[in-house]
């Protein structure tokens, strides 16, 4: 995740501001955020993901918090990404490079399912 | 419409039996935590009755065996809804080893611990140590496989099991069987035991007789419960599917930290109480996570079931037993029967 990130610094930044001008004013992207890379989060409340669908532009991080006194995950269904099992507090981020929809949900309890749409 | 031909048979039954029970149709029984309830299975004809103040004097007196279930220790959990779920669980074992019988053995139905840690292990090694009952069967929950697929899990408690840890064993007539509904969850599922499991079910119960008493156990109720919570398995139908011909099928569950049960035709359903912390009754909260509630009525919804068998009468009785002293909890019940207050001792 490291070099991914370093990669968008070295490389796409100038693609991702003009981007994220583009996308002035959009929720999920925070503006204080531009300098480095765009970055959204999820929050994880009484068993759900909110947003349960998050779109975000190429190259966001998006950060996944778990605020439930019970243990969860965040796991793409294809395999793109898996977190470790995130106690309560616990944080876990991943940079989308590529546009695409990415359905994701907690193996812990697979009913809780969630969406980045990255475009 | 009723089945009259159907109906007739069952009244045969029903007195060839002379139980004064009705055993046609689908039967609903729920007794919230901390109730305690006594259920007597005869012939695949299940009664109930709720225990009062004497439980623990009478109960498996009379019975050729009796066993323990304890479910969802969650070691390592020390949030406010329960800060030491060592010390529960130590009460829980205190319990069991004040009982006027030792069990032949404890079944624990998973959630053993909070975040599969070793430490969490140890400690939950350490605690059952001291159970009376020495030997302990167990099923994993989905807090006991979360980062290693249950590699730890299996190396620990599921030595001679098959795949993700299922197995059965035979214990003076009866047959038991453990089932693992927690690996390899799918996104929108609920519980799952998956095609191979369900094929080695399958060929396991072939070959037995109908007569033989059937205990099937797992982590995640066999029964849809709430689908919202994802309380319930998915291909659990396949599963009782192979149980059918049998006479007497008692399937015990944990997972979601209350007393619920079920009875459909033969096959009785039983969930137990946590010896960790409550949750809460189906789509009374906003979401299945741990309940808090007063620190003195802790231990009025956490318990034990004690399962009580008689081959004589191929009975089975099941006394849930909060951690509270009887006495207290049995103030408490509000048992829900179904099936009245009739049960033969």
């Amino acid at each position: 995740m490291t070099r991914k990130t370093l990669w968008i610094t070295g490389t796409a930044t100038p693609v991702l501001i003009a981007v994220l001008v583009l996308l002035a004013g959009s929720r999920s992207v925070r503006a204080s955020d531009q300098a480095s890379a765009a970055s959204a989060a999820v929050k994880i409340d009484n068993f759900v993901f909110g947003p349960q669908t998050i779109t975000v532009p190429v190259g966001t991080t998006v950060t996944w918090t778990n605020n439930d006194d019970i243990p969860h995950t965040s796991v793409s269904t294809d395999g793109v990404f898996k977190s470790k099992v995130l106690d309560t507090d616990e944080k876990f981020s991943y940079t989308f490079t590529k546009a695409g929809t990415y359905p994701y949900y907690c193996t812990i309890h697979p009913k809780m399912t969630g969406k980045v749409v990255v475009q | 419409m009723p089945n009259k031909k159907q109906d007739f048979i069952d009244q045969q039954l029903q007195d060839l039996n002379n139980d004064g029970v009705d055993r046609r149709g689908f039967l609903k029984c729920m007794a919230w935590a901390g109730t305690g309830l006594v259920w007597t299975m005869s012939g695949g004809i299940p009664v109930s009755r709720a225990f009062a103040k004497g439980y623990g004097k009478d109960a498996g007196k009379g019975g050729d065996f009796s066993f323990v279930q304890i479910s969802d220790s969650h070691i390592g959990f020390n949030k406010p809804a329960n800060p030491d779920v060592t010390a529960t669980l130590q009460t829980a074992i205190n319990k069991i080893n004040a009982m006027p019988h030792t069990p032949d053995f404890v079944i624990h139905t998973g959630d053993l611990s909070q975040l599969s840690k070793p430490s969490e292990f140890d400690t939950l090694d350490q605690v059952l140590k001291g159970a009376s009952a020495k030997q302990i069967h167990f099923v994993p929950g989905e807090h006991d496989m979360l980062s290693d697929n249950g590699e730890q899990y299996l190396a620990r408690y599921g030595k001679g099991t098959k795949g993700s840890g299922y197995y059965s064993f035979d214990h003076k007539g009866v047959h038991f069987v453990g089932l693992v509904n927690v690996a390899n969850l799918k996104a929108g599922g609920m519980g799952s035991l998956g095609h191979e499991q369900l094929e080695w079910l399958e060929d396991d119960l072939k070959g037995r007789s109908a007569s033989t008493p059937i205990v099937l156990f797992a982590h995640i109720p066999l029964w849809t419960i709430y689908p919202d919570w994802g309380w319930g398995t998915d291909d659990s139908e396949q599963a009782l599917s192979y149980v059918k011909k049998f006479g007497s099928v008692t399937v015990l569950n944990g997972h979601i930290h209350q007393i619920m049960q079920k009875v459909e035709g033969k096959v009785s359903f039983h969930t137990a109480m946590s010896t960790a912390f409550p949750q809460p009754a189906p789509g009374t909260a906003p979401s299945a996570g741990p309940m808090k509630v007063p620190a003195d009525q802790l231990q009025r919804v956490l318990g034990i079931t004690d399962v009580n068998y008689v081959i004589s009468g191929r009975s089975l009785a099941i006394v849930d037993s909060p951690l509270a002293d009887s006495g207290t909890a049995a103030s408490q019940n509000g048992v829900g029967l179904a099936l009245g207050d009739s049960a033969r001792g």
